[in-house]
């Protein structure tokens, strides 16, 4: 694809039209010739054909026409090129000043105009550019006329050595002017008949009658000051008509004071032809609507409701080895659309459709609606990688939301608080068969990003396993029959009467499966005593039976999932997927026998214990005073690089923290087990400083990383004595969401949240732009043939893929796990 | 392709078999094994890896903090951190907001001789060793009382305190523990001025290292300094200039050249993903710091740098400056070749990329018609 000037006679032979009236239509309505609408130009209405080519709407690309303009006129987009293309030429042998000597193309830093011409020797005077497009020379003005005269006698061998390659420069000074095809800007008839046109119309319409009137005044001899006038003003519009945003020039406006959009407005930025057209289209074959949960689903596959999958279609062609099949289809009414041979569409109705069914043969092609196992692409924006995008198989199901496992919520970074997402039905088995071998869920567990699986249980799926893997909970045979079949798990129970949760889990896994890991509900002892873990912290399974340890994050869970990581070793990818679906469904059919829920009451604190709370919380609010008195005296240990001020805060903040997390610390040592601390021990969700501010004390709420000190002059609340400097008065709470805010602190933890709103709101977009950039810089580097990962044009970035050649998304968390590899 | 081991497994086997004393015929058996495993993990033929990359750096960019900053060790030096941080390495700005420095001492140093490195390098301005001023707005002098102790501490020799001021039309002298500053000309505006630039004077010490702070990594002080200039740093008695480094990026290239600048891309960006607790693969950043070092300085992501000098018209003016890029591509008369992949979506083809980088030519069984002649020409 090649980039060049338009000369004037290629202008003009592109052209049909001489262009010559600055009328649309005339009194009946009809286009006028030799107008900026004329027929000539193409067609952009039904049912008409074209006068030049004689195609129909969709056929005729439609004609340029071309106006002779009175006077010639600066191009706008060019002004810079034709200001250091003037500045470099000899006013007197119209040369361009540059040394005769060298061969090479010169480059721009060597492009400075001298005084005096190397070539003839002649004076030159200063050229300048008044924004946007008139030259002065010294100062007299130069007028396009001017400058396009000593453009004609540049020779070509001096415009090559400068880089100028795309055609003459004085095509950048327009004597002809190309006049548009109706397709590019066609018309709109809005009701009650009236026509409505185009923006690039409207202001083609201001060029001819402006340049019309200004050929009449030119014909008549009318006073210089009057032309000069008529010529400034279709500089204007036509400069206007190329771009509406030039600094230093009026915007073009529409009647309604609107402001009219030039051509590189179409062009350009996000809704611009290019990225809003070309790079991302819209597109038929899709649906939206409100996603929500179902945990007995497959992870690949999607509930459809039953009127989307009606609506959606995938073409089926008859054969002689399916015409009875298309028929059955017809039979069932599910069929929406026929193709005939001639490739006309026919919607499939009441009344046609027995006739369609007797008249179907082979080279015709029905439209079928979706069913259970067709493959579609299920999306959710921000499609932020490429997990966000992944082929699901259809399940159509009642009610009017799209289904979706929530184990494939986190790859999609969903949630079910009123989320939408997209399906996309791919129309042909070439489609098809790259969405299922490449884009399908079971193929895209272990995530690139990382090494790990982005796939796995979450929530209370990992809180069911975890459960059911922890507590000593025992099974008789007929209980761990209804636990499978509750799950949905189809499988034959070992000759055994009694089972206990290690070893119904184990049933999922592989024989050949041995690994030893450290679970989520390991405490990071300072010697672990691994088989013996008080917490069960040590996961160890030979030959596919869990000999110690519980199941939770750390092993079945998204990002850390260690097991299942090692089953994507292990397994084939359908295999994996159907461990995930079982692992995920025994856990939510465990939790529903069990009963999983929680209260207030689960936040009660001993009477002893609240006072062993209170009294550490009482003793930071004592350290902070004392770091105030000290500062007050100027006793205060001063910290390295900080002013008095800056170590008090550092030193209240440290203190008022290590406060709260001895709060913690005694939370966690002496709650009893309840389903709170089983959630966050599990990694299911929520950690240790959530129930600390639920059930104890909030702590200290931070504006900016440092403690609330907005508000009034020396104060951060009208109740608060000026220059009070204790925790309680820079937004420290002290007490837990159970026990209640005083409205003060109440204040500032909302403060504290609205800081959250404004940052994160500022982050997506940062972020956003970051990717943009990101991926515009590394978008076309692909692993070639050899190894080598290289550009689009093939230079070289790295001689092997990643220095070692491995792939992530085939690796161990980025390492090649050998010894592993090799059992 | 992928024929041999990569050197780390191999000295890791190496070791492995030397540790447990392997026969030598068993070691080819495992190494062969080894290779065959190796050989299933590695990159398939066409990867689109570059969109891997970018998309793998930038999704957990979303969820990264924008607050700036965070307190390196216990003892405060603040550093940009987070999105500001990872948004300042793509950009490649010259200067980071926050420049610092990891310096370490040759090995074998104690702690009192690291504190006495430190104190060298930390620049000493007038203002640190000056108790109290006294202003005379009629004589037209200052008076700076030195803390001489100090001055003595920092191995200034105290004649030269006075000799550090060189300000036009100014006079300073040093008599006991005063230094005088007479200024020449009578303006009593001026002088206030005057006694904030003749605190700034820089008296020991190396520019612009404001902070300094010891702190022990492992079994080893060293020192972090607030504030980044290595050239001086290195010169610096007793300084490891194989492990000291800046995180400004610009000096690195300066000092040590581009590969060094690439590492230091490469350790700077894994350290604030890191940082955040976000796992991305060290693979990804090593591309888009080979990337940025291509061409033997540093390009930035974005319309400045590698965006704004690919060779593709079309993917220049798709990404920004659409105007600029047409425009300048006509008149320089350019040509697109339509390699890439934005430039196939433009045009509505299948992008040579992945699976589309392949085309099947051959005859169907049972049928006369002639392959296709469609075959596209590798693009090498």
């Amino acid at each position: 694809m090649g980039f060049s000037l338009l000369s004037p006679e290629v202008i003009k032979n592109l052209a049909r039209v001489r262009v010559v009236v600055s009328d649309l239509y005339d009194a009946d309505g009809y286009p006028v010739e030799g107008g900026v609408m004329d027929p000539r130009l193409g067609v952009i209405d039904p049912g008409l054909h074209c006068r030049t080519c004689g195609g129909g709407i969709g056929d005729c690309p439609g004609h340029f026409g071309y106006l002779e303009l009175a006077k010639p006129i600066i191009n706008v987009l060019y002004t810079k090129t034709i200001y250091q293309i003037l500045k470099l030429t000899c006013r007197k042998c119209n040369r361009l000043m540059i040394e005769d000597k060298k061969e090479e193309i010169l480059t721009k830093t060597q492009l400075t105009a001298p005084s005096k011409c190397p070539h003839c020797k002649a004076q030159q005077k200063k050229i300048t550019l008044s924004k946007p497009y008139t030259f002065y020379e010294d100062k007299t003005e130069l007028t396009a006329a001017d400058v396009r005269e000593r453009f004609e006698k540049i020779p070509n061998r001096d415009l090559k050595r400068v880089g100028f390659n795309g055609g003459r420069p004085e095509w950048l000074i327009l004597t002809l002017f190309p006049v548009p095809p109706v397709t590019m800007r066609p018309s709109i008839t809005l009701e009650g008949g009236e026509r409505s046109e185009d923006d690039l119309t409207h202001k083609l319409v201001d060029i001819v009658r402006i340049n019309q009137s200004l050929k009449e005044n030119m014909d008549i001899g009318a006073p210089e000051f009057i032309l000069n006038d008529l010529w400034e003003l279709v500089q204007y519009h036509i400069s206007t008509y190329f771009d509406n945003e030039l600094t230093g020039v009026p915007l073009a406006r529409h009647r309604s004071g609107r402001a009219l959009k030039g051509i590189i407005q179409r062009l350009k930025a996000k809704e611009g032809r290019i990225r809003g057209n070309l790079l991302g289209k819209r597109v038929n074959f899709s649906a939206r609507t409100v996603i929500s949960p179902d945990p007995k689903i497959s992870i690949n596959e999607v509930g459809v409701p039953q009127e989307i999958a009606s609506e959606l279609t995938v073409p089926v062609y008859v054969t002689d080895m399916n015409t009875s099949y298309v028929k059955q289809l017809f039979k069932d009414d599910k069929i929406n659309y026929v193709i005939r041979p001639d490739g006309r569409r026919i919607k499939v109705t009441k009344e046609n459709k027995s006739e369609l069914t007797t008249n179907i043969g082979i080279d015709w092609v029905v439209d079928r609606q979706l069913k259970d196992g067709d493959i579609v692409l299920f999306n959710r924006q921000p499609s932020l990688h490429r997990v966000s995008m992944m082929a699901h198989r259809v399940r159509i199901m009642p009610y009017r939301t799209l289904r979706l496992n929530p184990s494939v919520c986190i790859p999609y970074n969903a949630d079910f608080d009123g989320d939408e997402m997209n399906i996309h039905v791919p129309q042909n088995e070439e489609a098809r068969t790259e969405a299922s071998f490449l884009m399908e869920v079971q193929r895209n567990i272990i995530s690139p990003k990382f090494g790990g699986p982005i796939i796995g249980l979450d929530l209370d799926q990992i809180s069911g396993v975890y459960l059911l893997t922890k507590e000593n909970v025992k099974f008789n045979r007929q209980q761990a029959c209804q636990l499978f079949s509750e799950a949905g798990i189809d499988m034959e129970l070992p000759d055994k009467e009694e089972f206990t949760g290690k070893e119904l889990f184990s049933l999922l896994l592989p024989d050949k499966l041995n690994i030893e890991y450290k679970a989520n509900a390991c405490m990071n002892c300072d010697v672990c005593k691994k088989h013996d873990c008080p917490n069960d912290g040590w996961v160890s399974i030979k030959n596919g039976q869990i000999e110690t340890g519980v199941i939770d994050k750390k092993g079945v869970g998204a990002e850390k999932g260690r097991l299942l990581n090692k089953l994507s070793r292990l397994l084939e990818d359908e295999d994996l997927r159907d461990f995930i679906d079982y692992a995920g469904r025994l856990g939510v059919a465990y939790l529903m026998r069990r009963g999983f829920s929680l209260g207030t009451a689960d936040l009660d604190i001993k009477k002893d214990i609240w006072n062993d709370i209170r009294s550490k919380i009482d003793g930071a609010h004592e350290e902070a005073s004392n770091l105030i008195k000290k500062y007050k005296t100027k006793e205060l240990r001063i910290l390295p690089g900080m002013t008095a001020k800056e170590s008090l805060e550092a030193q209240i903040m440290n203190v008022l923290a290590s406060g709260v997390s001895g709060v913690s610390d005694i939370i966690k040592d002496t709650m009893e087990p309840n389903d709170i601390i089983h959630m966050f021990t599990s990694g299911a969700k929520g950690n240790i400083i959530n129930t600390t501010q639920m059930a104890a004390v909030v702590g200290q709420e931070t504006i900016l990383g440092k403690r609330i000190k907005r508000g009034y002059l020396t104060r951060t609340l009208p109740h608060i004595k000026p220059r009070d400097l204790s925790p309680g008065a820079h937004g420290f709470v002290s007490r837990g969401f159970k026990q209640g805010l005083t409205p003060f602190e109440l204040f500032w933890n909302i403060m504290n949240g609205r800081e959250g709103l404004m940052d994160k709101s500022l982050r997506t977009r940062k972020s956003g732009y970051m990717q943009r950039r990101l991926v515009n810089a590394l978008q076309d580097l692909k692993v070639h043939q050899d190894g080598s990962v290289r550009n689009s044009i093939g230079e070289i970035v790295q001689f092997m893929a990643g220095e070692d050649g491995i792939d992530p998304s085939k690796s161990d968390w980025g390492k090649l796990n050998w010894k592993e590899g090799m059992r | 392709m992928f024929m041999k081991l990569p050197p780390n497994i191999d000295e890791e086997l190496k070791l492995y078999f030397e540790k447990n004393k392997i026969a030598k015929d068993k070691q080819d058996a495992i190494r062969a094994k080894v290779l065959d495993l190796y050989r299933s993990t590695t990159y398939d033929p066409e990867e689109p890896i570059g969109i891997v990359a970018a998309q793998s750096l930038s999704e957990p960019a979303t969820q990264m903090t924008m607050r700036t900053y965070h307190f390196a060790g216990t003892a405060g030096i603040q550093v940009t951190l987070g999105l500001p941080r990872m948004l300042e390495i793509f950009d490649a700005r010259k200067e980071p907001r926050t420049p610092t420095m990891n310096v370490y001492l040759k090995p074998g140093f104690n702690i009192d001789q690291v504190k006495e490195a430190a104190e060298k390098i930390k620049e000493v301005k007038l203002k640190d060793v000056v108790l109290s001023t006294t202003l005379d707005l009629t004589d037209m002098w200052i008076k700076c009382k030195i803390d001489m102790d100090k001055v003595r501490k920092l191995g200034i020799d105290p004649v030269k305190v006075a000799k550090a001021i060189k300000i036009k039309n100014t006079r300073s002298e040093f008599e006991g523990d005063t230094l005088t500053v007479t200024a020449k000309k009578s303006d009593v505006s001026n002088l206030r001025k005057l006694k904030y630039t003749i605190m700034e004077t820089h008296l020991s010490g190396i520019k612009g290292i404001t902070q300094v702070v010891v702190t022990k990594e492992g079994d080893e002080w060293m020192i972090n300094t607030l504030g980044s200039n290595l050239k001086k740093v290195y010169a610096v008695d007793g300084v490891d200039p194989s492990r000291t480094t800046s995180n400004n990026i610009f000096e690195v290239l300066d000092v040590l050249g581009v590969e060094a600048a690439r590492e230091a891309i490469v350790k700077q960006a894994q350290y604030t993903m890191e940082e955040q607790g976000l796992g991305i693969d060290v693979r990804y950043i090593m591309l888009l710091a080979d990337l940025m070092t291509l061409s033997g300085g540093i390009k930035a992501i974005g319309r400045y740098g590698i965006s704004g000098q690919k060779s593709s018209v079309l993917v220049r003016a798709s990404f920004e400056e659409t105007k600029k890029h047409f425009t300048g591509a006509a008149i320089r008369g350019e040509s697109d070749p339509l390699l890439g992949t934005v430039e196939n979506i433009i045009m509505n083809q299948v992008a040579p990329i992945g699976t589309g980088a392949f085309d099947l030519v051959g005859k169907i069984p049972g049928s006369d018609k002639k392959p296709a002649k469609k075959a596209k020409k590798k693009s090498k």
